[in-house]
């Protein structure tokens, strides 16, 4: 048990090295821009005392280590800052109060909320789906059933998810209104109403649609990659049923690349979502993150992108640890 | 909820109907050992595949008596994509047919053992290689050309406000959507290979170096690739395209070229892995020993020894690497920061006609459009999947 604590005490403290290199990284980019930001946003119709007023706002007149160890701290405590719209309205305005757009975490806080409610009910509904499907067609493989599914699951693999999406608003919503094609969820509802749960359907299928595929044929290689062992032919010789054999001697070794893809299909989940709130209206993260970088309100895009990638390195570990976790032989060291 | 009765009611139908058929046929077969010994699980997939394919032919027959109107519209896009499969399933057919009679003694072989699918992989490409190379002489139009008379209703048909002049209409400044379909083909295609090329030679070629050096240089370059794998590429490439913008409008360099550099960086950090990988295990083989004690230089190593023998993985990964930056750039020119006009793209056509959908009940037409441009996209890199798929599964030899 003590080696297996190391192990996991070693990809949390490399999990946490990532996350600090990927925010330099993000810091960096975004002092690539030309100049600094207040003048490449304020660009040609910038009055001197404008671009003063943002600098002053954002802080931008002192050295770039500095910002960004300022930055690093107060997102470690919370606070992300202040979007760009926030300050050229106080810039021309003289005040901060009144402008209803508040920092950037207020902007965030709530949209992440129903970020992770979709990515939440399409892995509800994927994850299941998908290891049955993949038990089914490698207990089933080279049968019709299986070269269908094959067929179809490479099909929305490879389909790009605004079609999914239309698809599913074409014939779920405009041919037989079943659902609504416009997910505008609000901050009323409450997290478990049946009326988020039903606006929120429909991108939740797409997303659905994207992640089961993938997961249904890692599944099923990992189920079929086993099949070839020779505890599995002495459980076939025995006279066990095919199901039998593939659920109780099969899943359980297969358990450590299924976790995996699953844990790595979440990750996929919560940064997928982007291109899904945008054709839904969903008021995500990923829809904010869209907006902020056609605005170019770079405070608001460096968080979201911080977001995404903390969330997308922890889901990763997790999937590290999971399958270090599920490996009896790490478990029980000799 | 009536729609939670019907699935409950379905489910009863094709559970209960698995049962029966077994029943059924061992009563009328005498016990024969096939449906003796055929599990519950086979039963229940008999029963619902039979009333799946009922439900698809019904409709169908539904779908062609139906009066024009309303009915007709609900039907619309069923038809087609019935038709669609027809053709396609009828033309892959015909395709791997001709395969098997012309050509050399080695393609006729391929051919042979090739599935339906891989075949109408094969087609698609080919054609979609074709339109993009001719386009300018099969379009009707030029791609940027406005031709008076805007957002004309695609089908040809006056009374509903087509013209025969635009089969597919035009969009909302005026611009021939054939054409555009057609030239999308050449941009949309053109600039994702360009990229996934790039990709490939700055991908491939850090990875061959990294695999036969080794030492700091393999570390270095190891350590900046997990650094930038850990940031998700898309969110990554819409950070980028923001500060590439301000860049673009400061010098007057197209947006698209930054976005092939930003887009082939961030793919080239997974051939690269690839590319390590395969060579770190070609590496340490005789015939590479042998041709370092023979005084070979770096390069002949590189292009001589390790290339040849890493080529099937390459290639399919070429095809899987061509369908993510096909796929992500038509998602950056759909999110509105990818390809810019005046180019016609796929991506961007979805995004401008993309509200018609809403219209689907009453002008089928008028929603074919956006759909027909986003299932552009997905033909292509089905196609380029089915193709892949087939490949790496011939060279695997998969088990079972």
């Amino acid at each position: 048990m003590a080696g297996i604590l190391k192990i996991v005490a070693q990809r949390l403290a490399l999990g946490l090295i990532t996350l600090f290199v990927v925010s330099i990284i993000i810091f960096v980019a975004v002092n690539l821009l030309p100049g600094d930001f207040a003048e490449a946003i304020l660009g040609q119709g910038a009055t001197p005392e404008s671009v003063a007023a943002i600098r002053e706002e954002l802080g931008l007149d002192r050295p770039p280590v500095v910002r960004y160890l300022e930055w690093l701290g107060n997102a470690v405590r919370g606070d992300l800052g202040t979007p760009m719209s926030q300050a050229l309205f106080s810039a021309y305005s003289g005040s901060n109060a009144g402008s209803g757009i508040g920092t950037v975490m207020e902007q965030i806080a709530p949209r992440f909320r129903n970020t992770v409610y979709l990515a939440g009910l399409s892995a509800a509904i994927a994850v299941p789906i998908s290891i049955t499907l993949g038990i089914l067609t490698a207990l089933y493989r080279n049968s019709a059933f299986d070269r269908a599914m094959n067929i179809f699951t490479l099909s929305s693999i490879s389909s790009p998810e605004f079609f999914l999406a239309y698809i599913l608003i074409l014939f779920l919503a405009v041919l037989n209104p079943i659902l609504p094609s416009l997910s505008n969820v609000n901050a009323e509802m409450s997290f478990w109403s049946s009326e988020r749960f039903v606006k929120t359907l429909l991108p939740a299928l797409t997303l659905t649609l994207v992640v089961t595929a993938h997961m249904m044929r890692m599944t099923r290689a990992a189920i079929i990659n086993l099949l070839a062992s020779p505890y599995i032919e002495m459980a076939r010789l025995k006279g066990m049923s095919p199901m039998r054999v593939i659920v109780k001697h099969a899943l359980p070794n297969a358990l450590a690349p299924i976790i995996n893809v699953v844990a790595l299909n979440l990750a996929y989940l919560i940064t997928g979502v982007v291109v899904v709130e945008v054709v839904f209206v969903y008021p995500g993260i990923g829809q904010l993150f869209v907006d902020s970088v056609k605005i170019r309100d770079i405070p608001v895009v460096q968080a979201c992108c911080l977001i995404f990638a903390a969330a997308y390195i922890l889901l990763n570990l997790t999937a590290d640890i999971m399958s270090i976790i599920s490996n009896p032989r790490l478990r029980h060291p000799k | 909820m009536s729609v939670w009765m019907w699935i409950l009611t379905i489910l009863i139908v094709i559970l209960a109907g698995g049962w029966m058929f077994r029943k059924v046929g061992q009563i009328t077969s005498g016990n024969t050992p096939y449906f003796r010994d055929m599990p519950y699980g086979v039963a229940v997939g008999y029963v619902a595949a039979a009333l799946t394919l009922l439900f698809v032919i019904t409709t169908y027959i539904k779908a062609l008596s139906a009066e024009p109107g309303a009915e007709a519209n609900k039907y619309f896009f069923f038809k087609l994509a019935i038709h669609f499969l027809l053709i396609s399933a009828v033309a892959a057919w015909v395709f791997r047919w001709l395969g098997r009679q012309i050509g050399t003694a080695g393609t006729r072989k391929l051919f042979r053992q090739m599935p339906l699918t891989a075949s109408f992989g094969i087609l698609v490409i080919i054609l979609y290689a074709l339109t993009a190379i001719f386009a300018g002489a099969i379009a009707p139009y030029g791609q940027e050309e406005i031709l008076g008379n805007a957002n004309v209703v695609p089908g040809g048909d006056p009374n509903i406000g087509g013209d025969p002049k635009y089969p597919l209409g035009t969009d909302q400044i005026g611009r021939d959507i054939l054409s555009r379909l057609i030239f999308g083909a050449q941009n949309t295609v053109g600039i994702a290979f360009a990229t996934t090329c790039l990709a490939f030679f700055i991908g491939a070629s850090l990875g061959f170096l990294a695999a036969t050096l080794g030492g700091w240089l393999d570390q270095l370059l190891s350590r900046a690739v997990d650094a930038l794998m850990a940031i998700p590429a898309l969110i990554f490439a819409l950070l980028l395209m923001t500060i590439a913008a301000v860049w673009a409008n400061k010098f007057g360099i197209p947006l698209t070229l930054f976005m092939v550099v930003i887009i082939a960086v961030i793919d080239a950090t997974r051939v690269f892995r690839l590319a390590r990988a395969v060579g770190t295990s070609i590496v340490v083989m005789d015939y590479i020993e042998a041709a370092k004690l023979r005084g070979e230089g770096l390069t002949y190593l590189i292009f001589r020894e390790i290339l040849p023998n890493a080529t099937a993985p390459l290639l399919a990964e070429f095809g899987l690497r061509f369908c993510f930056v096909f796929l992500t750039i038509a998602s950056l020119s759909f999110l509105g920061v990818g390809i810019q006009p005046p180019l016609a793209d796929w991506g961007t056509m979805v995004r401008d006609l993309g509200q018609f959908i809403n219209f689907a009940q009453f002008a089928p037409q008028v929603a074919l459009t956006p759909l027909l441009a986003a299932s552009a996209i997905a033909l292509l890199t089905v196609a380029v999947n089915f193709v892949v798929d087939w490949m790496l599964h011939r060279s695997s030899g998969l088990k079972e």
